[in-house]
């Protein structure tokens, strides 16, 4: 397409067509540089006064290193549910007409209006021995608040709208001739759905669960209150952040955080990267 | 979703399939997101209506929620102007490096907020290279209010952006180019020709930002510095009362809060709403 | 107002978009920039704008230069392929929009406007429409308030990007007429973009073929189907029979199959003969002038004339021959499917073998003639 490639050529005499451009993107610039990236140099220059020795040991601690698994596994598990439970959400808001369905679609962005800390002592609450959830969960011998089942619960709460609204648009495009060609060649309805439909879908798929995973990762008001913040066995990294960061070992806070950084930026990229070849093959450009 | 009706045959819509589907969705959906709203004003209430009353006219919490609605009131317009200026930018001109600008513009969501809270703290505290020279000029940002606005304003600037983008990518470029040809300057072509079609969005993109502004919670924490009736905002004020065994109190302060993400979910249920009547005009 | 353009190139990236070309229009004439989709007429178009920047060349106005000037300064029309028209403002604010944002000191008062937009529309016979949305608008409606909204700051050229193309075939012929009646009314200069020959015919006082970024041939109508200048503009404009060749003893031949070279001055060489299908008539067996024997592989009647579609039988040919018989022509001899015919050409073009030449037209008429007499 000749308009969309014409403004590449910057180097012509041409100006460009709409207004606004060195104002646009001189204040993006500008303010991605001032709020987004300089911060980062505060830890860069933070970790390089340590020598490197220094900095594997504080980030190889034992209990880091058990903060690292506990909050990698959780994440896992909580993605994974969001991926099961947000394919089936997004299905149904698509597919189905039923009462209460724009409530039940408003609904499903409840975790991202909804602060962290609010929904960290409402779930801590009804997870309690003494709460709605956990009278009843007890009965069966499952404790969920103050184990690591709580951060499971708490980071799947708060990122199940990334797997749904990755998945719904995708869902909603998908063509009824393709799934009808499928039907009228005498295939079931669940291999269409496994052979015609998931196909399109996954990519999608792998994307929200993926955001859901980096989210996860990263959260820290919803699971605090739940976890109980046992060492070794249910303190997650981004606490451990802050419990060096209330002793003022700087140096070990600014170190564990650059790995989580490192991290959620690699998983940043990868998800960008990985949604654009996906996205280029959807569209063909 | 029309399609739905037209098309009888699509996979999945045999009664049986359907009804099992939306049951367990229905199911899961009042376990794991509707019940526990309710009971945050369940428990809000549980005391009664004085007790609720009171707990929210306890000083600290009425300084609490004003320090709150201050730092919105200062974040949401700073991420309104810069997400504007963003979305034109990588919708309206190619230029080298794009696709990195709109992922960059992505690392809120990513990072930790506690990470997040943490540079900040980093650069700006005393022993930060910018800390440094604030503290020999004798201005303290970090554990006090300006700290808070600025880290609530990294972690909310993707959010009208991240509305305007896709919108504007759809529309594309025509009516502007239209508007140019015709005569109009920069300003009467985005008041009067983009303005009117992203405003709900833009509008979405705000009241989304104004909902995580005021409830920031792990960004906040590092930089705030807890001090009751000083720096404390509503979300830490609620961490220090549940923390306390006030968890009525808590639950009172979390109602509030709870109230405006119910705010935005209306908001949005309409805005989605008049999209598709007006769709359907077409 | 009239419009030159001088050396005119345009790359994106790695991709030559427009060779340098020229081109003239001359005040009030209509051109119709006609090639398939890749050609650049829509990036000559954009250019002509302002909303693309050429990588040379020049661009005038009448005696303004024209080209480093933005778009807004530019005063032209344009009426893009989709309409873009506002969908938020009525029909009557759409039209309005250009006198509306003009500078305070230019601007025409309010009654002055309302006055202006009636007018226009009443011009493009949709002033009961004045309050409705584009979305309650047909298409051929929406691309007519689109032209009075380009129309309505009077600019010195219209310019349309594929005026016709989301409509549907008889929506698209009325409005033709009518947008040709209003220009020979108004005489504004305009040029505009389609990849229908038909159209491209039947509107332009001049047609402009382009292929791969370059002009092919520009020519009045008439000229252009008389004498096209390249194999291109023959396979664009349609309904041309390829006869490839090898010349010997006066005849060019394709395996089994063969064409006397016409009586002309021109000597004969290998190469191409290119037949239109109305050029063609069929018999039963081969004649003097020609051994084409084809298979019918259908008839088709269509309107005024019989259209046989012919398979080369022991020659060879990359496309399906065409005739196109009256039907008296037709009465005469009613070939049916699957027989074999035998086909004899009138009139041709030639094209010389490794020649990029404009063809020779060849008559084989003044020899049946001849053969008649004796």
């Amino acid at each position: 397409m000749p308009s969309s490639l014409s403004v590449a050529s910057a180097k012509t005499r041409h100006k460009r067509v709409l207004p606004g451009f060195g104002l646009s993107l001189g204040s993006s610039l500008f303010f991605i540089s001032l709020i987004l990236l300089l911060p980062m140099t505060g830890l860069v220059m933070q970790t390089a006064d340590m020598g490197w020795s220094e900095y594997w040991y504080v980030i190889t601690d034992e209990r880091v290193v058990a903060s690292y698994k506990v909050t990698i596994w959780a994440a896992l598990i909580a993605s994974v549910f969001n991926g099961v439970f947000g394919l089936l959400l997004a299905w149904v808001l698509v597919r189905y007409e039923f009462p209460g369905k724009r409530i039940l679609d408003a609904l499903v962005d409840l975790p991202f209006a909804l602060p962290t800390a609010v929904a960290g002592i409402t779930l801590a609450t009804l997870y309690a021995e003494n709460g709605w959830y956990g009278e009843l969960l007890a009965q069966w011998g499952i404790k969920v608040a103050y184990t690591p089942l709580g951060i499971i619960v708490a980071m799947s709460f708060t990122s199940i709208p990334f797997v749904v609204r990755t998945v719904q648009p995708v869902l909603e495009e998908l063509s009824p001739e393709e799934e009808e060609a499928g039907i009228t060649l005498g295939a079931s309805d669940w291999s269409v759905f496994q052979r015609i439909i998931m196909p399109s879908l996954w990519p999608a798929l792998v994307t929200g669960v993926a955001l859901s995973f980096t989210r996860s990762l990263g959260e820290f008001g919803a699971v605090i209150f739940i976890a109980g913040n046992m060492p070794y066995v249910s303190e997650i990294t981004s606490l451990m952040i802050f419990v060096r960061l209330q002793e003022f070992d700087f140096p070990a806070a600014s170190a564990i955080a650059s790995v989580v950084l490192i991290a959620s930026l690699v998983l940043l990229f990868a998800i960008n990267i990985w949604q654009g070849r996906y996205l280029k093959r959807l569209h063909g450009r | 979703m029309a399609s739905g009706q037209r098309h009888q045959q699509r996979v999945g819509d045999r009664p049986a399939v359907k009804y099992t589907l939306i049951g367990i969705t229905l199911v899961l959906t009042a376990l794991l997101l509707v019940v526990p709203l309710i009971s945050i004003f369940e428990q809000a209430f549980v005391d009664g209506l004085a007790v609720y009353w009171d707990s929210l006219g306890d000083p600290d919490t009425l300084h609490a929620i004003g320090l709150t609605l201050f730092v919105a009131l200062l974040t949401v317009p700073i991420n309104l102007f810069f997400g504007v200026l963003l979305a034109w930018s990588v919708t309206r001109f190619e230029f080298p490096g794009r696709k990195l600008m709109m992922t960059l513009m992505d690392i809120p969501f990513a990072v930790s907020p506690v990470v997040a809270g943490l540079l900040y703290l980093l650069l700006y505290g005393n022993n930060g290279w910018i800390g440094e020279w604030l503290y020999e000029h004798d201005l303290q940002l970090m554990f006090a209010w300006p700290g808070i606005v600025m880290v609530t304003v990294f972690v909310t600037c993707p959010f009208v952006a991240r509305e305007l983008i896709p919108l504007m990518q759809q529309q594309g470029r025509e009516d502007e180019e239209a508007a140019v040809i015709l005569g109009a300057s920069g300003w009467q072509l985005f008041r009067r020709v983009t303005l009117p079609n992203i405003k709900w969005a833009l509008l979405y993109g705000v009241i989304l930002t104004n909902a995580r502004a005021v409830g920031e919670f792990g960004a906040v924490s590092v930089v705030s510095g807890n001090i009751r009736g000083e720096t404390n905002t509503l979300p830490l004020h609620i961490q220090l009362l549940y923390e306390d065994y006030q968890a009525t109190a808590a639950f009172a302060s979390a109602s509030l809060l709870a109230l405006i993400a119910l705010i935005t979910l209306i908001f949005k249920a309409f805005i989605e709403w008049r999209q598709e009547r007006a769709e359907q005009l077409h | 107002m009239s419009i030159r353009l001088e050396n005119i190139s345009k790359t994106f990236g790695q991709f030559q978009a427009l060779s340098p070309m020229s081109l003239n229009i001359d005040e009030g004439e209509m051109i119709g920039l006609l090639g398939p989709s890749g050609s650049g007429k829509t990036t000559l178009l954009r250019i002509i704008a302002g909303l693309e920047g050429a990588n040379s060349g020049r661009i005038q106005f009448g005696d303004r230069d024209v080209t480093n000037l933005h778009v807004r300064d530019r005063h032209v029309g344009f009426v893009f392929q989709n309409y873009a028209l506002f969908r938020h403002m009525t029909v009557a604010d759409n039209v309005a929009f250009g006198l509306e944002v003009m500078d305070a000191k230019q601007r025409p008062n309010k009654t002055e406007i309302q006055h202006r937009v009636k007018h226009l529309l009443e011009m493009v016979q949709l002033g009961h429409l004045a309050n409705r949305y584009p979305s309650q608008l047909s298409g051929g409606q929406k691309q007519r308030i689109a032209l009075a909204r380009a129309l309505a700051t009077k600019p010195d050229v219209l310019l349309l990007d594929e005026p016709f193309g989301a409509l549907d075939a008889k929506v698209r012929k009325e409005l033709r007429r009518w947008l040709r009646s209003l220009h020979d009314e108004i005489g504004f200069t305009s040029v505009f973009v389609t990849h229908d020959q038909e159209e491209a015919l039947e509107l332009s006082d001049r047609v402009v073929v382009m292929s791969n970024g370059h002009i092919e041939q520009i020519d009045e109508p008439a000229q252009l189907y008389a004498q096209p200048n390249s194999r291109f503009v023959f396979d664009f404009l349609g309904n041309v029979n390829v006869f490839e060749g090898k010349l010997t003893q006066s005849r060019l031949h394709n395996h089994n199959a063969w064409i006397t070279a016409p009586s002309s001055d021109v000597p004969m060489n290998s190469g191409q003969l290119y037949i239109r299908s109305h050029e063609l008539s069929l018999h039963t067996e081969a004649s003097k002038i020609a051994n084409l024997p084809l298979k019918v592989v259908a008839v088709n009647p269509i309107g005024a004339e019989v259209r046989v579609e012919l398979a080369p039988h022991e020659w060879q040919s990359e496309q399906i021959w065409e005739a196109d018989l009256t039907h008296s022509e037709y009465d005469r001899n009613p070939v049916k499917r699957g027989e074999i015919v035998y086909a004899e050409p009138r009139n041709g073009y030639f094209f010389r073998e490794n020649s990029h030449q404009a063809p020779e037209q060849v008559s084989w008429q003044s020899r049946s003639l001849d053969e008649t007499v004796k």
